[in-house]
């Protein structure tokens, strides 16, 4: 069932996995004089597929923010895998925007992935062989295993996030707090994102993506919650998409949903609709360099 | 004049002994210390800190203790609280540097004024003198330079994961503040380190100069790291070389043959070069294969 935020709270029962991973109440958040959450209640069950959708300024990224630590809410409480945010954080995997990355750095796709390892190795080590076969099991996990040794600023766009989600798995997370993981990725790649993030889900961990890509939401992600500096409505993805009342009111009429011949629907995204106003996220458009 | 004459002649004075391995040691700190620094894009940050050295040499003379303790209060204090000014903000963190930076200048400068008798002393910390370097300040250098340089060794793989991806490696436990300062602590260490042999008005080069040529050659840290290092070296050696059969300036001479270096890596990489891109428009760099 869809639950909206003027519905009933009670019946949030989770289908799967009784212990919530994320447990949000209250929360609000911001940069400055900008409030990007107001007031946020969110249960995420464990072995969840969610994402998070809504348009640009709307809190997305704070949201994934304030629950991986790296953001402190202003109010409210949040439990991350049972404790406050940051102390699980080596069962936390965070992947920042494809934006947020310097790509001239001079790593190498393997070193990247090994990164993943560094929390565990800890200080004063060097990687051992678990750890080297946990980066090589997670290169050919996302298929990039033939490019270990190439620098990430010779990679596509695509082949940069599948490096990055093999990082995510490398590090062997309970949480997966991922940041536009498909965005401006050609649909092989999404498809195959989408498919080890399903399978990481079906394992039981759980898997919060922020997206702007509504068909995709509907299609590849079993529950979404609509966001737009509050939580508009919480509930299966595909219900939530083909909702018009709930797109228009977490897009502020910048969306249209048409029914397609399939008996499915034709939504067009206005996702590049800049939001100057709640200008706590920035976007990028692709800028074609690689 | 022989090819043997020609390296061992100079090696014949004491000065130009240890003028030499202090440049070989401050240029090797300076550029694995610079390898992080330009990857985190600290160069500003390092000259302001350089140049805030300055008052803590002049309050060091004033107060009669060693002027390596007041300018090294003084860097690593500077350090510290451009880091504290980055998480408070309101600013731009690059005004908040450029504020700090001339205001601690100016009060060096006003210090100094107030000295009425030449001091030699503060003046070789402003342009450096290497051949000017005693034994004990040697000692001090090599301590200090070893210090760094385990520390980096050390905490390498947090120091590159927190440096590439703050974010990721914060949310995954990494106390990435505390490696920051850290950071920000050993550059302080690292520029009061150099400046008497290259001066605070030059320390910057060295420490930007090598790592951003070896940028531009290799795609892997550790390469980059090497090759930094390597630079540092070559132009140490033949920049002291130079100054000595010319009889210019020591410290502007190494800081000239590394800019040198960068140059002809700035035309000739095969990756970024500008030859390289004249042929590769408009993604030659992107789609060269990796080294």
């Amino acid at each position: 069932m869809i639950e909206t935020e003027a519905g009933t709270k009670a019946s949030s029962a989770p289908a799967r996995g009784a212990v919530p991973a994320i447990r949000l109440r209250g929360v609000s958040a911001g940069y400055g004089d900008l409030l990007a959450l107001d007031r946020i209640d969110l249960d995420v069950p464990t072995g969840s597929l969610l994402a998070v959708i809504g348009p640009n300024g709307a809190g997305k990224s704070t949201l994934l923010k304030v629950i991986a630590g790296l953001l402190e809410a202003r109010t409210g409480t949040i439990e991350v895998l049972g404790a406050r945010p940051g102390i699980a954080a080596r069962r936390v995997a965070y992947v920042p925007q494809a934006e947020a990355v310097d790509w001239e750095f001079p790593v190498t796709v393997g070193e990247v992935v090994m990164m993943g390892r560094v929390p565990r190795i800890g200080i004063l080590r060097g990687p051992g062989t678990a750890d080297r076969a946990a980066v090589d099991h997670a290169l050919a996990t996302v298929g990039m295993a033939a490019a270990v040794e190439r620098q990430i600023g010779a990679l596509s766009g695509g082949q940069r996030r599948r490096v990055f989600l093999a990082r995510a798995l490398a590090s062997e997370p309970d949480l997966y707090l991922l940041d536009e993981p498909v965005t401006g990725v050609d649909a092989t790649t999404q498809e195959d994102l989408m498919d080890v993030l399903e399978a990481e889900a079906k394992a039981g961990r759980t898997v919060v993506a922020t997206t702007h890509d509504l068909a995709c939401a509907a299609h590849r992600f079993q529950e979404a919650a609509l966001v737009n500096r509050r939580i508009v409505a919480t509930g299966p993805a595909k219900d939530l998409v083909l909702d018009q009342r709930l797109l228009a009111e977490t897009y502020g009429g910048h969306v249209v949903v048409l029914p397609d011949l399939a008996g499915g629907a034709l939504i067009l995204d206005d996702a590049h609709h800049h939001d100057e106003a709640a200008g706590g996220e920035r976007h990028y458009h692709e800028d074609g360099r690689s | 004049m022989s090819l043997v004459d020609f390296v061992t002649g100079p090696m014949a004075y004491g000065f130009m002994q240890r003028g030499l391995v202090a440049a070989i040691l401050v240029g090797v700190v300076c550029a694995v210390m610079g390898t992080f620094v330009v990857l985190k894009g600290l160069a500003f940050i390092g000259d302001a800190v350089s140049h805030a050295a300055f008052p803590g040499l002049v309050i060091a003379y004033l107060l009669g203790i060693p002027l390596y303790v007041g300018a090294a209060a003084a860097a690593v204090l500077t350090a510290l609280a451009i880091g504290a000014v980055s998480r408070r903000g309101g600013l731009r963190f690059d005004t908040a540097v450029g504020v700090l930076f001339a205001g601690t200048f100016a009060l060096g400068i006003l210090l100094f004024s107030t000295i009425r008798n030449y001091v030699a002393d503060l003046f070789s910390y402003l342009l450096g003198n290497v051949l000017g370097i005693a034994t004990e300040d040697l000692v001090q250098i090599a301590l200090l330079g070893v210090i760094v340089l385990a520390v980096l060794y050390v905490l390498r793989k947090e120091l590159l994961y927190s440096t590439f991806d703050p974010a990721g490696a914060a949310a995954s436990g990494l106390p990435v503040n505390r490696l920051e300062y850290l950071l920000l602590g050993l550059l302080g260490v690292t520029i009061v380190v150099s400046i008497q042999a290259v001066g605070i008005i030059m320390v910057v080069a060295m420490l930007v100069t090598p790592a951003a040529t070896a940028q531009l050659l290799v795609v892997r840290f550790g390469r980059m790291l090497s090759l930094a290092v390597w630079v540092a070296v070559v132009s140490a050696v033949s920049g002291l070389y130079l100054s000595y059969y010319l009889n210019v300036a020591s410290g502007a001479s190494i800081v000239l043959v590394e800019t040198a270096l960068f140059g002809a890596a700035l035309v000739f990489s095969p990756r970024r070069g500008l030859l390289a891109r004249r042929h590769h428009e408009p993604t030659g760099a992107a789609v060269a294969p990796g080294a």
